[in-house]
């Protein structure tokens, strides 16, 4: 019988299945940020086991709330700051370095196709998008994670979904996600693997697939898989040019984590995006979902673009081209925060934040405070936002405030208008 | 093994996110204990009232996908330091509920039927379970009655819960 990425990849971890189908799995790294990993710390130390398994596989960065922004926070950082230079953790971004979790540790190359990943963050299903099986964890599994290297889960199921047919312009891999949480539901892929297939994930960049797995989460999933192929080497190459001889040898090394063709799914799906409009959500709820069109002149307080799912460079591209020689309306705010240091230099080299400033956005550093409502760029009571996030739960921006999930040019083109409106990108 | 018997917190609301049981403003604290205050905080719907109707419940019953969103484990030790270690529903989201196992703390499935009389039955009265964990049973007192429900549990959810959580497992084991 065949198998699916998911279970290739947890057969080639294995190290024990103590009860049936729980599996406990070998970590290839173990991602950590500062507001799950302290009470794991402390933990650690409370026990008199402060040591990590493997010091070179843990990547620790501090992301949530950055610079500090009260004593409490100073402290989180400090911990997780003390801990990382005790333990002899490199791979250690500190401020001035450091950029949102889901964005810094793929552009470091941290991310491999058959990799096993877990972090104390809902979004590391992320990492899917470089054929991986990353997933986020609660702080005890983390905590056995640093101390082991090790992580139980049940023996993966998992869902395909063929994305076929060719995305109109100005619709983009996060309209493609929102229809299909839309579709399966908050808790249609709970405790189960998602494989985003099919001809427009082939198509679509790294950046772009990682928009597609982040999300994953928001229907319940472990994790989001895309097939390891060509981008995924480009992506890598930098990174793992020493390891092999070629990119053709490269590339017929990570597809060993592509799935067999006789592989058994759970469900199977195909969906037709030729005629995917962009889409905003309307509710408290990642699968209240509806196009653009149907929200037009919904009014806004706050634009947000930013984050694990629309934070890196071709997001602030496609921004900046609906933005550009415009001024964002005068009833709203607009915060932008670049996701990384790299892509800030980037989008600073190439003009964006040129475009950004002369439309009157605030640039914030990469952070992903505004998101969760820790920093920059919190909601007051009865706010809206619309956002290029992730998560529109009541609350979730600021308390009492609501947030309206969408793509980057609808962002930008809000931003203009100064309520939700479809961008001139979009010709549908 | 912590408690799993008491007063029950009746929460009729599908998809209760962990923004909603702990909200991330409050994520900056690093002791359990200091997120005692706010559990539920943000929770809003009709009939409830986190300030009235938390006091004195040891156990929440519930709809399904409780505990999505986040991956927090400080939505667990919201309820545990409230002293409420189970939570009855009739599906939870995967991280959530490995985090309440891991914590030696209970997150336990009922079949649709059987929460919907809980609620039907049940709700807006004075109700108290006790869980005979021996015996894959909760009883449900109330009305001077008692009502039993079987459950299920997995080897390995058992095995958390008799340890204490997955660090001692873990840590003996691996």
């Amino acid at each position: 019988m065949g198998k699916t990425v998911a279970e290739k990849i947890f057969d080639a971890h294995f190290v024990d299945n103590p009860f049936g189908d729980i599996h406990v799995i070998r970590l290839d790294a173990v991602f950590c940020h500062e507001i799950t990993t302290p009470v794991a710390i402390n933990d650690l130390v409370s026990r008199g086991k402060d040591r990590v398994f493997d010091p070179s596989r843990i990547k620790a960065v501090i992301d949530h709330v950055t610079p500090a922004k009260d004593s409490k926070t100073a402290l989180q950082g400090k911990i997780i700051r003390d801990w990382a230079r005790r333990n002899q953790i490199k791979d250690f971004f500190d401020i001035g370095r450091n950029g949102v979790c889901h964005a810094i540790f793929p552009e470091k190359g941290f991310v491999r196709p058959g990799y096993t990943i877990i972090m104390g963050d809902s979004h590391t299903c992320t990492h899917g998008a470089f054929g991986a099986f990353a997933a986020g964890v609660g702080t005890t599994d983390l905590e056995v994670g640093i101390l082991k290297g090790v992580c139980a889960f049940q023996y993966p199921k998992t869902i395909r979904i063929d994305i076929t047919g060719r995305l109109q312009p100005g619709v983009y891999a996060k309209d493609v996600i929102l229809s299909i949480i839309g579709r399966l539901g908050v808790n249609g892929a709970t405790n189960k693997v998602i494989e985003f297939a099919g001809p427009v994930v082939a198509d679509m960049s790294m950046e772009a697939r990682m928009t597609l797995c982040n999300m994953a989460i928001e229907a319940g999933g472990t994790c989001g898989i895309c097939y390891p192929d060509r981008h995924t080497v480009e992506y890598l190459w930098p990174f793992v040019k020493d390891e092999y001889a070629s990119k053709e040898e490269a590339l017929a090394d990570f597809q060993k984590f592509i799935p067999d063709a006789d592989a058994v799914y759970d469900a199977e799906m195909t969906i037709d995006v030729s005629d995917l409009s962009p889409q905003v959500t309307y509710g408290f709820k990642p699968d209240t979902v509806k196009p653009v069109s149907e929200m037009s002149g919904a009014p806004v307080d706050q634009v947000y673009i930013g984050s694990c799912t629309n934070g890196r460079i071709e997001d602030l591209r496609v921004a900046a081209e609906v933005l550009k020689d415009k001024k964002i309306n005068e009833s709203l705010r607009g915060v932008v925060s670049p996701a990384t240091p790299a892509i800030f230099q980037q989008a600073l080299d190439e003009g964006i934040i040129k475009i950004f400033m002369d439309a009157g956005f605030c640039v914030t550093n990469p952070t992903c405070g505004a998101c969760l409502g820790m920093s920059n760029g919190v909601l007051a009571e009865g706010e809206v936002c619309a956002s290029t996030t992730n998560r529109n739960f009541f609350g979730r921006m600021g308390k009492g405030g609501m947030v309206h999930l969408m793509s980057p040019a609808t962002a930008a083109a809000t931003a203009v208008a100064g309520h939700i409106v479809n961008s001139s990108l979009f010709k549908g | 093994m912590k408690n799993f018997n008491g007063q029950v917190l009746f929460l009729d609301r599908a998809d209760i996110n962990t923004d909603e049981i702990i909200p991330a403003r409050y994520l900056t604290e690093i002791t359990k204990e200091a997120l005692k205050p706010f559990l539920l905080e943000d929770l809003k719907f009709e009939g409830f009232d986190p300030q009235r109707d938390i006091t004195g419940k040891q156990v929440i019953v519930t709809r399904s996908n409780f505990g999505c969103g986040s991956s927090r484990e400080h939505a667990p030790w919201a309820l545990e330091v409230n002293d409420i270690n189970l939570v009855i529903g009739e599906s939870f989201a995967r991280i959530f509920r490995q985090n309440m196992f891991n914590c030696g703390m209970m997150a336990v499935e009922l079949p649709p039927a059987d929460i919907e009389r809980l609620f039907s039955e049940f709700s807006g009265k004075p109700a108290m379970i006790e869980t005979d964990l021996a015996n894959n049973r909760f009883i449900v007192r109330a009305d001077g009655k008692e009502t039993v429900f079987d459950f299920s549990i997995s080897g390995y959810d058992r095995a958390l819960v008799e340890a204490g959580g997955w660090v001692d497992f873990a840590d003996a084991k691996y």
